[in-house]
């Protein structure tokens, strides 16, 4: 229909409508309301405050965070960064950290692929497939992550010792120690490359972004794997081979009781990280089948009607429909992730909670302990709500 | 037009290459027989109608002509190109043959223009200026071009349905395919999209609509093909077959049509 003439009535603006002091107006009783909830808010937290100071005063008890420069005394038996036990608390509440952030993004990123191939599957024409990855979703999302942490840890403690360790190939030993890998000596070459690696990484993304901006303008399409064999593979090579192509295999061996050398995926973390994975990748599955499922058919229908390739029609209808709904609810599931792997302390693996924990039983700190597990937890949650808020604003329907 | 007008057009036609040609055509949904023997073909330019009781196979057959829908025996061959498993030949035809659908299907993240220029830019590389400027000459065409900057969600059913018009025909194609493009709409906005089909056979296209509107039939139909169980059971010019229905199946259609209307 065309545009006609604005009938100039509608053109006025509503009606003022005066306030009331009376509980008949909704704006008045909206008012009092809030009143009272914050009144109540104000007064509980008034009430929590003065009681802890007070019975901290009554105690004796010194308050304030110097403890933390004050040596830990606390063995730690996996840690991403150098540490001993006559290092102070402070720098094993950093390892900590790093391990519950160890477990927290990788979990994350493994969840997500192997949630969202699963996803798929429940939708896939294939009866197997269909049925064990839906047999999966209720059984995963049916069983508490607790019991399934203590089941995984079990499996591994039933593992042969290191002496009768399984064996699978040259430098691979599985037994209840862990997961030990052949591994090379890190030098400086390896760390410049790695660098390169990540920047060649960014390098592709943008060139990716600019050369899809220029196809959309001047529709001449180009191609980013030259611009990625050179920047990811090519760049690093040189940066390792400039420094002089550092190599000395670290392979694991046994000597007497234990293994030296190599890469070891500690039993408790490997346990930790499978638990919160498998878990987590059922209500993923359950996100993303929902997400391709809100984008009806006739979408992607007239999409191939108009002759866009099977790829096209998954770039630029279908994902960004269905991310519109997967991307709030994954954000939850993100954020469970980093606090589920609290129950690190379950088997014994050492995250903050668990080495925050050993802190305020050695300093009796327990206030400034909890408030750090709290700093801890809140900051990575904003973070990440913060990350999953921007990419989903930035993905979001402007209008329906 | 007058009827033999109607004749000589047709009579030229008959001598070009068909657009569309279909030969013993099957298809089967499970154990169920939806597409039976269909032997049809379509000559450039021709405006052909395909009415049917629901079920009839009708908007399957018109799937199949740009593989929304894979037909299991026979052979389909569109602007001359067999359809098989072969995707190059599949991108090829669904260059070349546009289709508007019942639920009018417009991308509902994209602007009315970007809606437009999707398929022109992604499939047929063309600079995205080039691009607007022509889905503003077919969203004028049909009409609507102050909607450009809107979203689907924003435009009434039948502007959606004008909007869907225009994007397919942004590509150019050869065979513009319609598969009961008014079905979901209200009275008045029936019209508005009647009126820009039959604007759009007047410039000469070859178009293949499955629709229940005698009245557009009788205004633009070169033929009317009547479809039921699965097999085409009559089809001549819009006036034979409405006026001189021979089998009862099209007799008992068409009065069920006309009690309806």
């Amino acid at each position: 229909m065309s545009q006609t003439s604005i009938d100039p009535r509608s053109l006025r603006a509503p009606p003022k409508r005066p306030i009331k002091l009376s509980w008949a107006d909704e704006r008045i009783r909206g008012i009092f309301w809030q009143v009272v909830v914050v009144g109540i808010v104000v007064s509980i937290v008034w009430w929590l405050w003065s009681n802890t100071v007070h019975n901290l005063e009554v105690r004796r008890i010194a308050t304030g965070f110097g403890f933390l420069n004050r040596e830990a005394g606390l063995p730690i038996a996996e840690s991403i960064i150098d540490y001993n036990p006559t290092n102070t608390y402070l720098r094993a509440l950093i390892v900590g950290l790093l391990n519950t952030l160890k477990v927290a993004v990788v979990g994350i990123i493994l969840a997500t692929i192997f949630g969202t191939l699963i996803g798929i599957a429940r939708l896939s024409k294939n009866w197997v497939l269909r049925t064990l990855s839906a047999t999966y979703v209720e059984v995963i999302r049916d069983l508490p992550l607790l019991l399934q942490l203590l089941f995984w840890y079990a499996i591994l403690q039933g593992l042969p010792g290191p002496r009768q360790a399984m064996h699978p190939a040259e430098g691979v030993f599985l037994s209840n120690r862990g997961l030990k890998l052949p591994w090379i000596e890190w030098e400086g070459a390896h760390s410049l490359a790695l660098l390169a690696f990540v920047v060649g990484l960014v390098v592709t993304f943008l060139y990716r972004r600019q050369a899809v901006a220029k196809q959309i303008t001047d529709g001449v399409p180009r191609h980013t794997w030259p611009v990625a064999l050179v920047a990811l593979v090519a760049v690093p090579l040189a940066a390792w081979a400039a420094l002089g192509a550092p190599f000395t295999p670290d392979i694991p061996a046994l000597r007497g009781f234990n293994f030296q050398g190599g890469l070891t995926l500690s039993p408790e973390y490997f346990a930790l990280l499978a638990g919160l994975v498998m878990y987590t990748a059922g209500f993923v599955a359950e996100i993303v089948r929902a997400g391709i499922q809100a984008v009806p058919n006739g979408q992607r229908e007239a999409a191939q009607a108009l002759g866009l390739r099977p790829g096209a029609v998954l770039r630029l209808v279908v994902l960004p429909q269905a991310l519109r709904v997967i991307v709030p609810p994954m954000t939850s599931q993100y954020l469970n992730i980093t606090k589920n792997s609290s129950l690190a302390v379950a088997i014994g693996y050492q995250d903050i909670v668990s080495i925050a924990n050993t802190t305020l039983n050695q300093t009796g700190q327990a206030i400034e302990g909890i408030a750090i597990i709290m700093l801890v937890y809140l900051t990575i949650s904003l973070s990440i709500s913060g990350f999953m808020n921007w990419y989903n604003a930035r993905i979001a329907l402007v209008e329906r | 037009m007058s009827t033999s007008m109607e004749a000589v057009a047709s009579a030229a036609r008959a001598d070009a290459p068909p657009a569309i040609m279909l030969d013993k055509v099957n298809k089967w949904y499970g154990a169920l027989h939806v597409l039976r023997d269909v032997t049809l073909n379509v000559a450039l330019g021709e405006r052909l109608v395909v009415c049917g009781p629901s079920g009839s196979g009708k908007s399957t057959l018109i799937r199949c002509i740009n593989r929304l829908e894979t037909h299991q025996e026979g052979t389909i061959k569109v602007d001359g190109i067999e359809l098989s498993d072969d995707l190059r030949a599949l991108d090829a035809i669904r260059r070349e043959v546009g289709m508007v659908f019942q639920s009018f299907n417009l991308f509902p993240h994209l602007t009315i223009l970007e809606n437009c220029t999707l398929a022109p830019i992604w499939v047929r590389h063309m600079p995205k200026a080039e691009a607007e400027a022509l889905a503003m000459e077919y969203l004028e065409r049909v009409k609507i071009p102050e909607q450009a900057k809107k979203y689907p969600g924003q435009l009434s059913g039948g502007q959606q349905q004008r909007v869907a018009i225009a994007r397919a025909l942004c590509m150019k194609p050869k065979i513009m395919l319609f598969d009961e493009p008014t079905s979901a709409l209200d009275p008045e906005m029936i019209k508005e999209v009647l009126e820009t089909m039959v604007g759009l056979a007047e410039t000469g296209m070859t178009m293949v609509c499955v629709t229940h509107e005698m009245g557009f039939a009788r205004q633009v139909a070169d033929r009317v093909v009547f479809m039921d169980r699965g097999e085409i059971v009559e089809q001549g010019p819009p006036n034979e077959v409405f006026e001189n229905p021979r089998t009862d199946r099209l007799k008992l259609f068409l009065s069920q049509i006309l009690r309806g209307h």
